[in-house]
């Protein structure tokens, strides 16, 4: 099993009180294997995403990932699994400003020791970015800026890709171009994908999918 | 429409507290620093003015005997009925008190006794009674104080003061007044040991002590500009923060015109509180500093300065204008952009880098053209406005090229870097370049300003303690009243040292210009310890054939004169053989041989000696003279003892200007510090990307505050040859064009590195707080930047 949750609660404190936003959570996936999360605003979609990528900690609950407890993991040690373990795609892209589209693609790999030249050449190829490689982000488009975002993530290689509605700030036709190419790479290398979507559409394309329901796998 | 537009307006610095304190911050720190400087110059001018005018030293002419001694009573009645308007003057002690007399029933309007406001004023002063007026510092009894008199004096009528020091008939000085009747009988006929000595434009102590002040007004200016760059950076920010809100404004009806008054009025209100603010804090700064600052001119340049500081209203207007002028400056781009803001613009702020992107070329090129200038300037500039103009286009210059500079060597660090995380610090902190600029050109102004101003005052004391070692090479220096008493000092001394040399001067014009002439006896002291500027091969053995005179640099520089020039002193003819330094002399300087100038001057007899005795038997000389000869103590100068005392002054120079350093580091560290805060907030999304790719959050505080101390210490790099470059300015040009001598300029290394850690410490604390800021944020803020709702 590649990611196993189990019984995850999380509970965020607002101006207007206490917000249980997790309660007994429980989900799995397993190696080469595709999930759909889906769920209304404000179902915990995101926070569950974050859980599991080791960007916040649950309050209860455990998560394996390989087998190991992310829980039970300090700081240093869940910085260590985003780099080399987990690969993270944002809906808002989040690319580093600073660094071109070549550096911002083999950023996460460099990170995670996990550089190779040709495997990027490869990735830039099938994204369509080859003329895009010496660009800044601010000079992309949307759909660019998307591409790029998965291409980092999968230049690293990571065992399990989060995705948190990767498609949604793209247009029907780009959404549905990105998604064959994510699709394509996860199951070619092998790779364990949890995907946050709206869309129905989308999910049908995933192996499974689940629905997350005020705090709950409905 | 007021209200309402009023209160949507400022509600933005209720939403951003931090901004509106690092707009009144830096406002009132620029101002405090400016103020606080012209305060202490305003003061000490104040109390050296007093002394200069009261007894007539820089306005007028005046008649003293040639051999030093008192004018007799009948003289002056002799000179007054021959049509002779001149005015008396007497001047003595008692105790440490300076008493001077004065008749202000001649005295020429300038130098009336100050505080007569009217008839019962100068009745009181006149009568029998003898109204004394004495500074505020001054214990004497039946005295009333009047601020506008010099420290450590007392004014009364001449025949009070006459009766006081027990010298009834004597006068010292007689002033002359400028308009004169045009049948006057000649002095030479009337009173042939009187000679005239001319007005020296300016009083003495304020020529000297003019060089401090104006060092002192350019550090304020300069401590003023780096507050400035705060107070741009704060408003900037907020105009940008603002361009939803003007929009929306204007889009409900309110006219941009209307928009536009109600910034200025913002701004203007925002500038009177930190003005107050300010000057409040530039009259602590200067009270803190008067003391040291007073000690130093009484001890540089014997001007005695009150060591207290008045509240003058002078501070107030001029405190206000500068911090209202400030900000007009400082924002007066940022009102500009707004004023020609399309209505449909985009409503978020523009990201920095694409408004510093615009601007960057048109930023290099004033950069180039104004260092271009400067460099031109350098070359020709021989007037105090063109040096200003010099000082300021270097400076803006440099700091406009220093973005530049900076992220041409952030693009080589980029491209040469190895590792990851390297290559994305270095491109990072190119990044976050155009957010820091602002107060990176801060700090390199304090920086380049402290370097210079340290430059140019160890220079100064360096320079200074070799003038008085050629100045002061006798161990003994010893005044005589009269002819008779120094016949009788001569004779006492004359076996108990190894030699006695006269010092005896003239006053006369030398090629048009006024110079004050020396007879020198052919000693080694003269031989071994002047030092020239510009010699000829045997400079004192020709003054010793009568062949040559010595001039100083003012007399050179005034004149065109050179070595090997002939020139006329009185009448003989004299070949030029040396010019030599004569540092705070406003006049020129000549010495020819003691045997050419008693043949020139045959009236002037030498009243004071230096005497060349071993150090160790000054002691019981000074001894000797005081109680067997009877010589008062004020009569005799210890050489080593002034030595020591300049040397404890400069010292206390040193504490001024360190202040003054430290206070305008730390305005530029609190730049940095305002401007690290304010880009934290900015930073969030382009940090958080890194952090879920795994650099823990101490990480990245630690690389915050690296990126800091680094950019510190490019900075400095470019701020040290540049303030060597001020400092040059200052002593090879402005000093020159000002005061007609110059400054040697030597360097300090080791003060330089002390300053450059000083520096690095201060940006290091501005990034401390922002570093562990981000080091302790939690992650919830950082996700804000990953989920869709944000």
């Amino acid at each position: 099993m590649l990611l196993a949750a189990r019984e995850l609660h999380k509970t965020y404190e607002t101006a207007g009180g206490r917000v249980n936003v997790l309660r007994g959570v429980n989900l799995s996936l397993d190696t080469g294997q595709s999930l759909a999360l889906k769920g209304e605003s404000g179902s915990g979609k995101s926070t569950l995403l974050h859980l599991i990528g080791g960007l916040d900690s649950a309050d209860q609950g455990q998560i394996l990932i390989d087998g190991v407890d992310i829980a039970a993991m300090d700081d240093v040690g869940r910085a260590g699994l985003r780099r080399g373990t987990v690969g993270i795609v944002f809906q808002q892209f989040n690319l580093i400003p600073s660094l071109t589209v070549a550096s911002n693609i083999a950023f996460h790999a460099r990170l995670a020791g996990m550089y190779d030249a040709d495997w990027i050449a490869l990735l830039i190829d099938r994204f369509g970015l080859a003329s895009q490689v010496v660009k800044y982000p601010e000079q992309l488009s949307g759909g660019q800026l998307q591409r790029v975002a998965i291409a980092r993530t999968l230049a690293a290689r990571p065992r399990l890709v989060l995705a948190d509605e990767p498609t949604g700030n793209l247009d029907e036709d780009t959404a549905s171009t990105v998604m064959d190419m994510l699709l394509s790479l996860v199951v070619e290398e092998g790779t364990g994908l949890l995907m946050v979507t709206h869309s129905t559409s989308l999910a049908a394309r995933l192996d499974n999918q689940v629905l997350l329901q005020a705090g709950q796998i409905a | 429409m007021i209200a309402v537009t009023f209160v949507a307006f400022l509600g933005h610095w209720r939403r951003n507290p931090l901004q509106l304190f690092t707009l009144l911050a830096g406002l009132a720190l620029a101002t405090a620093l400016w103020s606080g400087v012209q305060a202490i110059n305003a003061e000490a001018r104040a109390s050296y003015d007093g002394a200069a005018a009261t007894l007539g030293e820089a306005q007028f002419d005046r008649l003293v005997r040639s051999d030093g001694r008192a004018i007799g009573q009948d003289t002056y009645i002799r000179l007054r009925r021959a049509g002779w308007l001149v005015s008396p003057v007497i001047e003595g002690r008692i105790g440490d008190v300076r008493l001077i007399g004065l008749d202000p029933l001649t005295a020429p309007g300038k130098m009336a006794p100050i505080g007569l406001r009217n008839i019962n004023d100068l009745q009181n002063f006149i009568g029998a009674d003898g109204g004394i007026i004495a500074a505020p510092d001054v214990v004497l009894d039946g005295a009333r104080t009047d601020l506008a008199v010099a420290p450590g004096t007392a004014i009364a009528d001449v025949g009070t003061v006459q009766e006081l020091l027990g010298r009834h008939g004597e006068f010292d000085v007689l002033i002359i007044i400028p308009e004169q009747p045009l049948d006057q009988v000649s002095l030479e006929k009337i009173a042939p040991d009187l000679i005239r000595q001319v007005a020296q434009g300016g009083s003495d102590i304020g020529r000297l002590t003019d060089s401090f002040h104006l060092n002192l007004t350019a550090f304020g200016f300069l401590s003023f500009a780096v507050g400035i760059f705060i107070v741009q950076s704060a408003v900037g920010l907020a105009f940008e923060q603002r361009r939803g809100t003007v929009r929306t404004l204007r889009a409900l009806g309110v006219p941009m015109r209307f928009l536009f008054l109600l910034i200025v009025v913002e701004l203007l209100g925002l500038a009177l509180i930190a003005g107050a603010i300010g000057v409040g804090l530039g009259y602590l700064i200067a009270g803190f500093l008067m003391p040291d600052v007073s000690a130093t001119l009484r001890g540089l340049y014997g001007a005695n300065v009150a060591g207290t500081l008045q509240l003058r209203p002078i501070w107030w207007v001029s405190g206000m204008a500068v911090a209202i002028g400030g900000t007009a400056v400082a924002a007066s781009a940022a009102l500009w952009r707004l004023s020609q803001m399309p209505l449909l613009a985009g409503a978020q702020p523009r990201a920095i880098a694409v408004i510093a992107g615009r601007g960057a070329k048109v930023q290099a090129a004033a950069s180039a053209v104004l260092l271009f200038l400067a460099f031109v300037l350098a070359l020709t500039a021989d007037e105090i406005v063109t040096g200003f103009v010099l000082l300021g286009a270097l400076l803006i210059g440099a700091a406009l090229g220093l973005p530049i500079v900076l992220r041409s060597v952030l693009d080589g660090l980029v491209h040469y870097s190895r590792g990851v995380v390297a290559s994305w610090f270095w491109a990072d902190t190119r990044q976050q370049l155009p957010g820091l600029s602002l107060a990176l050109m801060a700090l390199l102004l304090a920086m380049a300003a402290n370097v210079g101003v340290s430059t140019m005052v160890s220079s100064f004391r360096l320079t200074f303690v070799a003038f008085l070692d050629q100045r002061l090479s006798s161990e003994l220096y010893v005044t005589v009243e009269s002819a008779e008493q120094a016949a009788f000092v001569l004779d006492f001394v004359t076996p108990q040292v190894n030699a006695v040399l006269p010092i005896m001067s003239a006053q006369l014009h030398v090629a048009g210009r006024p110079t004050e002439v020396f007879g020198a006896r052919n000693h080694a002291t003269y031989r071994d310890n002047w030092t020239f500027l510009t010699e000829g091969q045997t400079p004192w053995k020709d003054v010793h054939a009568n062949l040559a005179v010595l001039i100083n640099e003012q007399l050179a520089r005034s004149t065109g004169l050179q070595v090997g020039d002939v020139v006329n002193v009185g009448e003989k003819p004299l070949t030029i053989a040396g010019v030599y330094a004569d540092y705070g002399n406003p006049i020129g300087q000549a010495i020819i041989a003691e045997p050419l100038f008693k043949t020139l001057f045959p009236k002037i007899l030498a009243l004071r000696f230096g005497l060349r005795l071993p150090p160790e038997d000054v002691g019981a000389l000074v001894d000797g003279l005081e109680f067997q000869i009877g010589l008062p103590e004020s009569g005799m100068i210890n050489q080593a003892s002034i030595k020591a005392y300049s040397l404890v002054i400069f010292d206390r120079t040193f504490t001024v200007t360190t202040a003054l350093n430290v206070l305008t580091l730390s305005v530029a560290g609190f730049a940095i510090l305002m401007s690290l805060l304010t880009l934290t907030v900015m930073r969030v999304p382009q940090l958080a990307p890194v952090w879920a790719m795994g650099l823990t959050l101490r990480q990245l505080g630690l690389l915050e505050l690296v990126r800091t101390v680094m950019l510190a210490v490019l900075t400095g790099v470019i701020a040290l040859p540049l303030g060597l470059a001020l400092a040059w300015v200052l002593l090879a040009v402005v000093n020159v064009a000002a005061f007609g001598w110059r400054l040697p300029m030597f360097l300090f290394p080791w003060d330089y590195a002390q300053l450059g850690v000083l520096a690095i410490l201060a940006a290091g604390l501005a990034a401390l707080w922002p570093a562990l800021q981000l080091s302790r944020m939690r992650p919830a803020d950082l996700l804000k930047v990953f989920s869709s709702e944000r």
